[in-house]
């Protein structure tokens, strides 16, 4: 108890020296929870993607298509139980800068297949009967304040022209890791336009989803589905979705490393911050550390009063650096949300920062503490005046 | 009636190594101490007065020699054995006064109780005691910082009965005291002697602190000399 008190009192000696100090961890600490959190934004597909999914794509490339036969020999093949199909469509709204995913794939499988969306029950059967209509996230309709019922046009890139569509659903992720800036329209709506306008383009599918009974097939079964098209036309690459989202990942692979290697670095830089603060707050009191030992006092209490007092310090620190990262979070996650849809902090990440206060307090600890136990009484005492 | 020696110091030496020279300090001291005596040790700057105090008080280590102090042979306790004792049988009075800044007088004197099994209670007993005996009941909730040299002094000395030990070890304790203030500690610590039966060792440069002393021995070259035994 008194020995608390002790520790209090002495953090708030210098108060600028410790009020700084406390400054200097919480934006540490705030740094490198948004760090954390941009790392996690960026794996937010593959967290969110389910071990019982497959993608198959051309194995030449992505944008390679495939025909839309090979659906149902996928769906024959041991352990399929769905399946779907869709193509990335790449339109524009309104302005290049306004960007969000857009795909076009057959409704009701792909419904089935990715139940993390969901839609009112209502509301989904006004989209499935509506050809032109199309369903949004949440978080974009919001952006764009789009209506049930509003038309929206987009652009095409890869599917030239001018299209509209009808929004008549909008859905909510089931999960706080569900992408909610999605735009998902029919495909029909796509091949009947493109057996009008680009009839060889016509039929074919970017890219097949599949689910498997049991996520321990999963590799049996990609096997199986591209063994069915080895030496056809358009052979196909079969993965888990988790390794499909990691393939686009793996292209930014070196920027994760570097934002990373940063956040870490952060941490070095204040923990020779916080070892600074132990080192002169401890120098200055080396008589009273002395006087204690005289009085009787072992090092084990000298100790606990320059690691705890770093302790206090780093987590006064941390608690008001974790606090103010769920506010900047928001702030940055809204600003960005066309690049991160999903940016949410982890609890892993708190565990992170308290984690690393604690690393700092600790270590910024060590020396000052083995410096104040082991000298000699005689000598701290001759250190006065 | 000869009075049994409370310190009992036989062929002591004390040497420091500087750049892998060893440096005499003290040698071969011998020194008897009775119960409820004032010792004054004077002597020039250097002479080891304060590493023979240091020696008696059990916070540094001999080369050879024997000290009993209170019966115990402390050459051969260790580090932590050492703190224990001293917890218990010494208290200490420095020059700087050495109170901790950020602690009231009450928690300063209240500090060495904290290694006893006192409660808090009794450790309030305890403290309000050494405070009325230094004359500074009224100045318990004050800082350090808010007290004279003098007051503060007090407080180090409430800070040293407060256990009741044995034996008092002061360095220099009205070196940085003004002539009143320092005519009020020696005052004080002459009382300790007589009315609670203390034995003070006191290292000073002041003749006139010195001659407070029931004794005087004078240290040089860290030799303890022939000085007679002034008794007064
Ligand atoms: N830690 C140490 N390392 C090396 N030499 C030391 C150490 N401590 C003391 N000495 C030396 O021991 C000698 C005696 O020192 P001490 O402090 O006992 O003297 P003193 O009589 O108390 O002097 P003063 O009156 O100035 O306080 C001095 O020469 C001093 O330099
Ligand atoms: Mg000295």
């Amino acid at each position: 108890m008194h020995i608390l008190k002790l520790i209090f009192k002495n953090a708030f000696r210098h108060k600028l020296r410790t009020f700084l100090t406390i400054a200097g961890i919480t934006i540490a600490i705030l740094a490198f929870g948004l760090l954390r959190t941009v790392i996690n934004a960026w794996y937010a597909g593959v967290e969110a993607s389910a071990a019982n999914r497959l993608v198959t794509r051309n194995s030449i490339s992505l944008i390679f298509p495939l025909p839309i036969s090979y659906k149902d020999k996928i769906r024959q093949i041991e352990g399929v139980t769905n399946v779907s199909y869709g193509n990335w469509f790449g339109g524009i709204y309104i302005d290049e800068k306004n960007f969000f995913a857009n795909f076009a794939v057959e409704p009701e499988s792909y419904l089935k297949l990715y139940p993390e969306y969901v839609l009112p029950p209502d509301q989904k059967a006004a989209f499935l009967r509506d050809r032109k209509g199309f369903f949004a996230g949440r978080k974009l309709a919001e952006k764009y304040k789009w209506k049930l019922g509003d038309t929206v046009v987009l652009k095409g890139t890869i599917f030239p022209g001018e299209w509209d569509f009808v929004l008549r659903a909008i859905y909510k992720g089931r999960d706080k890791n569900i992408d909610e800036t999605q735009f998902i329209f029919h495909w029909d709506y796509l091949n009947e336009t493109m057996k009008k306008t680009a009839p060889l383009r016509a039929d074919q599918v970017g890219f097949y989803m599949i689910s498997v009974k049991d996520p321990a097939l999963a590799a049996d079964v990609s096997v199986a589905v591209d063994k069915t098209f080895k030496n056809s036309l358009a052979e196909t690459l079969t993965e888990t979705e988790k390794a499909f989202q990691m393939g686009f990942i793996s292209m930014s692979e070196a920027i994760v490393v570097a934002i990373r290697m940063v956040s870490f670095v952060v941490i070095i830089i204040i923990m020779a911050v916080m070892a600074n603060t132990m080192a002169m707050s401890t120098r200055e009191r080396f008589a009273e550390y002395a006087v204690l030992k005289t009085l009787g006092f072992g090092g084990t209490y000298i100790a606990g009063l320059i690691f705890g007092e770093s302790l206090f310090i780093t987590t006064a620190g941390c608690v008001t650096g974790t606090i103010l990262t769920f506010p900047a979070a928001k702030a940055f996650g809204d600003a960005m949300s066309q690049f991160f849809p999903i940016f949410n902090v982890s609890v892993n990440t708190i565990y992170m920062d308290a984690a690393a206060s604690v690393v700092v307090g600790v270590v910024s600890a060590i020396i000052p503490a083995y410096r104040a136990v082991s000298i000699r009484i005689a000598d701290g005492l001759r250190r006065i005046g | 009636m000869e009075k049994q020696p409370i310190v009992e110091i036989k062929n002591l030496y004390k040497s420091y190594r500087r750049a892998g020279q060893e440096i005499p300090v003290l040698q071969d001291i011998n020194l008897d101490i009775a119960e409820s005596e004032f010792l004054a040790l004077m002597g020039p700057s250097g002479s080891g007065k304060s590493t023979l105090l240091n020696l008696i008080a059990g916070i540094d280590k001999a080369d050879s020699g024997l000290i009993k102090v209170v019966g115990t042979d402390i050459t051969s306790l260790s580090e932590t054995e050492l703190a224990h004792w001293r917890a218990t049988n010494v208290g200490f009075i420095f020059q700087f006064y050495n109170l901790i800044p950020v602690l009231t007088a009450f928690e300063n004197v209240e500090l060495p109780l904290l290694l006893t099994g006192l409660s808090g209670k009794e450790r309030r007993g305890h403290v309000e005691t050494a405070m009325s005996v230094v004359n500074l009941s009224d100045r318990m909730d004050h800082y350090p910082g808010q007290l004279s040299g003098g007051q503060q002094q007090r407080v180090a000395i409430a800070r040293a009965v407060v256990t009741d030990p044995t034996i008092i070890v002061a360095d220099e304790p009205t070196g940085d005291l003004d002539r009143v203030s320092a005519e009020d500690i020696l005052e004080l610590m002459e009382r300790l002697v007589h009315e609670l039966g203390k034995t003070i060792v006191m290292v000073t440069h002041d003749p006139r602190a010195a001659g407070k002393a029931h004794i005087i021995r004078n240290l040089d070259k860290g030799v303890l000399n022939a000085y007679p035994q002034t008794h007064i």
